[in-house]
């Protein structure tokens, strides 16, 4: 109680938000297509961090907040490109003191032979302190068919280092959802040292159409108006096919669409226009092999 | 007796957070890091064993501070150094190189005389550690 009446003594600790968080908080939002949930996710964990720091200036001690994520969702739906942003933002926040992003897989972690594991995991580790350690596909660092793979030694040194280093480094976990579920049952000393655990959706037909535009904007191209149309059937017959990787598969998509617009042009044999240089038509997409099939 | 060599030789043992400091400044500058530690305590001695291997593309001071605690705990008894390597071109040597761990006890050297010819005389030192066989010397 006397604590509680202390507290509303002292002046109110105004809400200086840092502007270089929202800032990277707003990029977030405003370049990234759909992923509600996951923005809402990520607002929170800044709006955690920014009041964390409030309260230990304001001297309310408590210990510094996990900040381990696990990262699931199908390919291309922007796991990394989340992860590179949340290193900028607890950098800015100071929970990070360099905001680099090691990005890793398990052939960078796991040895070969007995004694080779330990050494590779902890260089690993060292070059991602002060960073954030980005582990894509995790849940093949445990292969439960195989009881002396030494995938488990990398397992216990990185859990060991998740729970010893907490101020040193972040550790975000990525991959499908339902083999990261398997993963974490296998592994529950893992899933209790992860604190978020973020799940990406996979994007609709319209936020696809979108990315492209973004992407295309970005390589300063852009679609006809038959083309944007065709670019939605195609979607709808990509969509339905096996390894559809979504903005991944709409990057490869339009480096396709460039080749055959460029071989279009180059056929013509003529001067071209700006503009001729910049569209993309219905044409350059219609020739895709997903029309093929029926 | 305290033995002292390297940069910083004239200061007093530094503190985890000066070390942490001085490996901050190494990093800015681009140079790699290394640990060795060796029971050999003569001043000649230049063949110290490296602890692992040189760090290389580090970003942050934590990860040398944790290679030598965990050299430390491994080798609590002997003396551990630290170099940092600049591999600019035109430089490519070690450019910073201080103790960061001494053993608990130091019995330090003697001074020996050699008469020889025309009663000139010779002089080197002995470090009195290395009466014990390598491994056994600093266990007390």
């Amino acid at each position: 109680m006397s604590q509680l009446e202390s507290a509303t003594d002292t002046e109110t600790t105004a809400l200086e938000p840092d502007p270089g968080v929202w800032e990277v908080v707003g990029r977030l939002d405003r370049e990234l297509v759909g992923l509600a949930p996951v923005k809402t996710r990520v607002r929170e964990i800044a709006s955690l961090l920014v009041i964390d720091r409030l309260r230990r200036q304001a001297g309310l001690t408590s210990e510094p907040p996990s900040l381990h994520m696990c990262f699931t969702g199908s390919p291309g739906t922007g796991k990394t490109t989340v992860a590179l942003r949340m290193a900028e933002i607890l950098h800015r926040l100071g929970y990070s003191r360099k905001g680099h992003l090691i990005s890793v897989s398990r052939d960078d972690l796991v040895g070969q032979y007995v004694g080779h594991t330990a050494p590779k995991t902890r260089e690993v580790l060292k070059r991602a302190m002060g960073g954030v350690l980005f582990i894509d596909e995790a849940y093949y660092l445990h292969r439960p068919e195989n009881e002396r793979d030494y995938g488990q030694e990398s397992i216990e040194i990185l859990l060991q280092v998740m729970e010893n280093h907490r101020d040193d480094l972040v550790v975000i976990l990525a991959g499908y959802k339902d083999r990261m579920d398997t993963f974490f049952q296998s592994n529950p000393g893992m899933k209790s040292r992860i604190a978020h655990h973020l799940d990406f959706p996979d994007f609709t037909e319209e936020e696809l159409v979108r990315i492209a535009d973004l992407m295309l904007e970005q390589l300063m191209y852009c679609f006809s108006e038959s083309a944007r149309q065709a670019f939605g059937d195609y979607l709808r017959r990509r969509m339905r096919q096996p390894q559809f990787a979504n903005a991944r598969s709409v990057r490869n998509a339009i480096d396709r669409f460039r080749l055959r617009q460029a071989r279009r042009l180059v056929e013509m044999g003529r001067p071209l226009s700006r503009e001729e240089l910049m569209v993309i038509d219905a044409e350059d997409i219609l020739k895709s092999r997903v029309f093929e099939v029926t | 007796m305290h033995l002292t060599q390297g940069t910083f030789s004239y200061l007093p043992p530094l503190t985890d957070e000066e070390i942490a400091a001085q490996v901050r400044y190494c990093l800015t500058r681009g140079w790699s890091l290394n640990l060795e530690f060796t029971d050999d305590p003569h001043p000649r001695n230049v063949y110290w064993e490296m602890w692992g291997l040189p760090m290389f593309d580090l970003q942050d001071p934590a990860a040398v501070l944790h290679e030598l605690q965990r050299c430390r705990q491994a080798h609590p008894d002997k003396y551990i150094k630290l170099s940092a390597f600049d591999r600019s071109k035109g430089r490519q040597t070690t450019t910073l190189s201080f103790i960061v761990q001494r053993p608990p006890e130091e019995p330090g050297f003697r001074l020996d005389r050699l008469e020889y010819a025309d009663r000139q005389i010779k002089y080197t030192i002995y470090p009195y550690a290395t009466d014990e066989p390598a491994g056994k010397r600093y266990r007390h």
